[in-house]
């Protein structure tokens, strides 16, 4: 049969399944090839915070979302074009969000009696007229798995665990994707079990010529390569992204690298990584608790190392009194807070972005430090990198926000060269003449010694010291005078990073100011409503304390401002208590990012009103 | 036994005194208060070491003791309470060169920062930690802490505490630590000889110093410490020695099957020859010897109970940082980041 080929500048397919169907897995493999093709795109993981929830369950369904396209996006999309189910579950929990008339592949395999009843379905609506809007296929993907791997004598558990590559290798077909790229990454992932290898490389093979052969399929799609700009490119995920920055900021200023962690969904990703750079001579601590992770990570400071932790809201909780400390005795510190839902455990696999106040506020006593946040997951390169060059040189610790839809996201990168990137120069004192532990320089930094260096033995501590001696001190006017001087250095810090950028009118009915990750879905969101006649503008804040000093000027300029925050408006709040501004809050906080759809209906409400 | 003096020792050795190690700082503590002596044996040690002043650091966390490294002549570090242990330990990850030490409290060290002592035991990061053990909460104002004994009448204990009391000995070899030890502050010479061995031990090296509070918890160690009683109610271990104490060196303490018993040496039932010999190096031993109390009508043990040569934590991170840049290179960042599949947009 003939099929026609259709060309689109983009596409959101999203795989479901079960927790242990490999859905992430596949999710991850489809965006590789997007991007080794050259695609631009963006990613959307959703998982249970189980690892292996109960078959069939619907809430053990775990879903990858991927878009990806010929021309710049910034989002995983709203709602997907093709949705594969691997079960009746992932098919219940998935449905509302695809596109009207969209495609379903589903595993019909699974469709059994028992899966339907788990799923919460009365009759099967791969039989029945539930599912007309959309343009279902049947695929028997576990029976033809199965058959493909057969003569390789595995085991009916591994042999059925390849149907993630099978219905991969559809999508591929579908879509008009190369195979090599996931079969050099199968070849290596399973080099150690070459069966294993085999069978996933048959499973994805055999999906492909499924969509070639079977007649149920008449329309083949292309999704050119997107023209970005010049240079070289990888696909990375947040979590990546900041493991790079860190270590990068670390061979720029020359510190050692000193990773102390605790393992916490979703950041653990991180003291993966940094785990794999040790011929940097990167130490990575795997600590008893989130306190000692940071404690060791001080004391690594202290040393004279670039001190780093890595966390999510709960750990971040646990390290505020450390990091206090780090305020006190003015030593640079970066801690990564990979948000999640909450509040207390929460929803440990879903975004959320409601450790601002946290952050910014949550210490004992006036405690100001720096707070900077992502926009993208590549993003996280620059802005843990940037918060490692203000740490060193303001000394003092900065909290570094990213989330986990940043985290565990993926988009292409363009590579930075490493001479482009700004200086992080680490000033060691050395010289005794005229040293005074809290004698401050043109930024009021103290100086940084690295104990072992003779003539500067000095003591530092948590109690309050006297202004240059650092000596212990209970005077009250010097109390003030030291708030004052913390309060300062880090308000000062407004003075060098960038101003705050506006995209579009620098004046007008409308600002949309968003930070952190959801970036994405206003830039969407805004380029959807261009194309309708809509205009706004939009500024994204990467430096949320300070802010950018031109920050209130441009909110003088617009008659309305609109904040949309995976929170209950904690920024909102934030530039109330700033700029004394009246903001429009728009909040989510279901564990998942903003759609563009969300704004668009805001923002037109608030240009229509 | 002895260790050998294998900690690093950076550039060349000076002669320093005592006075060397005391900083300008005023010391705070009340007068009479056991710390003075326990901070003046350290100073008048520090020079045996024969290192640079500067590569010497204490770190501490929050109580009476941990104003320790305000008062040294070194790098000092006062952090947060219950953390000093987490504080040394990423220093000395961070810095293996430096000599790093540990000043910290019963509240401090066992209470709230009971997580982390155990967990720099069991990782025998070369540190080395003094417990200055008074039995309760001084800083704060007399409440009990957790060796306080069990009955405790203090301020937030007003009918007494029904709080079982850590072992300090027990706690710490049951968390794998490599150096066990006791002194106490009104024993100098001992307590400077202690000293020097934890110091010496090359890992996380424990010493518990019994610390008389006089204003919260005064006399709490009397029955060790002074002259009347102490002969008979301390035994002071000597690797290779046997178990002999008492005011006559009249008393001693041999095994019975697993059960140690006190034995009158002068009644002619039981020689020296029947003691227990004090061997360091055995773990069964130590815990035996951890448990003594003079509640059972056992003197409790002074001295090194135990001490074992285990690789450090530091030396074996550095030892992994060092094959794997052997077999892979020395780190190349534009090579990383360009690691993986990329492609070129031209």
């Amino acid at each position: 049969m003939e099929k026609t080929v259709k060309v689109l500048k983009s596409a959101i397919i999203r795989f479901a399944g079960d927790s242990g169907d490999g859905m992430q897995i596949a999710g991850s493999r489809f965006t590789e090839t997007s991007a080794v093709f050259g695609n631009d795109l963006s990613t959307l993981p959703d998982f249970p915070a189980e690892i292996r929830a109960p078959a069939g369950t619907l809430f053990g369904v775990s879903g990858f979302q991927v878009q990806f396209a010929s021309t710049d996006i910034y989002s995983p999309g709203d709602e997907p074009d093709v949705l594969v189910a691997m079960n009746p579950a992932a098919l219940k929990v998935n449905l509302k969000d695809l596109k009207r008339g969209g495609t379903i592949i589903a595993n019909e395999d699974s469709f059994t009696e028992k899966n339907l009843q788990l799923a919460g379905y009365s009759s099967n609506p791969l039989d029945d007229t539930s599912l007309s809007e959309y343009k279902v296929i049947h695929v028997p993907i576990t029976k033809s798995t199965n058959h493909a791997v057969m003569d390789l004598g595995l085991n009916a558990k591994d042999a059925n665990r390849c149907k993630n590559f099978y219905a991969l290798g559809l999508t591929y077909w579908l879509y008009d994707r190369p195979l090599e790229t996931t079969i050099n990454w199968i070849q290596n992932k399973f080099k150690k079990r070459p069966e294993i290898a085999e069978a996933n490389t048959r499973a994805l093979k055999a999906g492909y010529f499924f969509g070639e052969t079977a007649e149920i399929f008449t329309t083949r799609y292309k999704v050119a390569p997107a023209h970005l700009p010049k240079g070289t490119y990888r696909n990375v995920s947040g979590n990546q992204a900041a493991s790079l920055g860190i270590l990068s900021a670390s061979v720029k200023s020359g510190l050692p690298l000193f990773l102390g962690s605790y393992p916490i969904t979703p950041a653990s990703d991180i003291l993966h990584e940094v785990s794999t750079y040790k011929n940097f001579g990167v130490k990575t601590f795997q600590a008893e608790d989130e306190i000692a992770a940071v404690c060791a990570a001080i004391g690594a400071s202290f040393g004279g190392a670039l001190g780093f932790t890595s966390t999510s809201g709960p750990g971040l909780a646990l390290k505020q009194e450390a990091i206090n400390l780090a305020v006190m005795v003015e030593l640079p510190l970066v801690i990564a807070d990979i948000q999640r839902g909450g509040p207390s455990t929460g929803l440990p696999t879903k975004t959320e972005q409601a450790d601002l106040l946290q952050a910014v506020c949550g210490r004992n006593s006036e405690s100001p430090l720096p707070v900077l946040a992502a926009a993208t997951p590549s993003d996280c390169f620059n802005m843990i990198y940037e918060s490692a060059r203000i740490a060193v040189k303001y000394m003092t610790p900065v909290i570094f926000l990213s989330d986990g839809f940043l985290a565990n996201g993926a988009e292409p990168w363009k590579i930075p060269d490493i001479k482009d990137l700004p200086e992080i120069e680490a000033k060691f004192r050395t010289d005794p003449q005229g040293f005074f532990p809290y004698l401050r320089d043109e930024n009021l930094a103290r100086p940084w010694v690295k104990p072992g260096t003779p003539g500067l033995e000095h003591r530092i501590g948590g109690l309050e010291k006297q202004h240059i001696t650092g000596n212990v001190s209970y005077d009250p006017q010097n109390h003030e005078l030291m708030v004052n001087l913390r309060a300062k250095k880090i308000k000062n810090i407004e003075n060098g990073i960038p101003l705050q950028e506006v995209e579009g009118d620098p004046e007008g009915d409308l600002l949309v100011i968003g930070w952190g990750s959801t970036y994405g879905a206003i830039t969407a969101a805004r380029e959807n409503l261009f194309s309708q006649g809509y205009r706004f503008s939009r500024a994204h804040i990467r430096y949320l304390n300070p802010f950018p000093k031109n920050l209130g000027d441009i909110l003088m300029r617009f008659r309305k401002i609109l904040v949309p925050e995976m929170n209950l408006g904690q920024l909102s709040r934030l530039l109330k208590a700033e700029y004394l501004v009246d903001v429009i809050s728009l909040t989510k906080v279901q564990g998942l990012p903003f759609k563009a759809r969300e704004i668009e209906q805001k923002v037109i409400e608030l240009l229509t009103k | 036994m002895q260790d050998e003096l294998t900690k690093p020792t950076n550039g060349t050795a000076v002669k320093l005194t005592a006075k060397d190690y005391a900083s300008d700082q005023d010391v705070r503590w009340c007068p009479g208060c056991g710390d003075y002596s326990i901070l003046a044996q350290v100073q008048r040690v520090m020079p045996l070491f024969n290192i640079p002043r500067e590569n010497t650091v204490f770190v501490a966390g929050i109580g009476c003791s941990s104003r320790s490294p305000y008062y040294m002549n070194t790098y000092g570090f006062h952090g947060i309470h219950g953390r000093a242990t987490a504080i040394a330990a990423g220093l000395k990850m961070a810095r293996p060169d430096l000599d790093v030490w540990v000043a910290s409290g019963d509240g401090d060290l066992l209470s709230i920062g009971g997580n982390h002592f155990i967990h720099i035991l069991r990782r025998n990061v070369d540190t080395t930690i003094l417990l200055f053990n008074n039995r309760i909460y001084g800083l704060t104002k007399g409440q009990y802490s957790p060796t306080s004994e069990h009955g405790k009448i203090t301020k937030s204990t007003p009918l007494g505490s029904v709080d079982n009391p850590f072992n300090p000995l027990t706690l710490s070899l049951g968390a794998g630590g490599t150096f066990v030890a006791r002194a106490m502050d009104r024993d100098a010479k001992h307590l400077q000889d202690m000293i020097v061995r934890a110091r010496n031990h090359r890992g996380a090296a424990f010493l518990e110093v019994f610390q008389n509070c006089n204003i919260y918890n005064d006399g709490a160690f009397f029955l060790y410490t002074e002259k009347e009683t102490k002969a008979d109610n301390v035994l002071f271990l000597e690797h290779g020695k046997p178990l002999v104490f008492g005011k006559q060196m009249d008393k001693g303490v041999k095994l019975e099957g697993f059960k140690p018993v006190v034995v009158s040496l002068i009644e002619g039932k039981y020689s020296i020859n029947d003691l227990i010999v004090h061997d360091e190096t055995s773990k069964e031993l130590a815990y035996i010897l951890a448990q003594f109390s003079t509640d059972d009508g056992f003197p409790l043990p002074m001295g090194v109970l135990y001490s074992e040569n285990r690789p450090c934590y530091e030396d074996e991170m550095q030892e992994q940082i060092n094959s794997v840049t052997q077999r892979l290179g020395a780190g190349d960042l534009e090579k990383l980041l360009h690691s993986g599949n990329t492609w070129v947009v031209d």
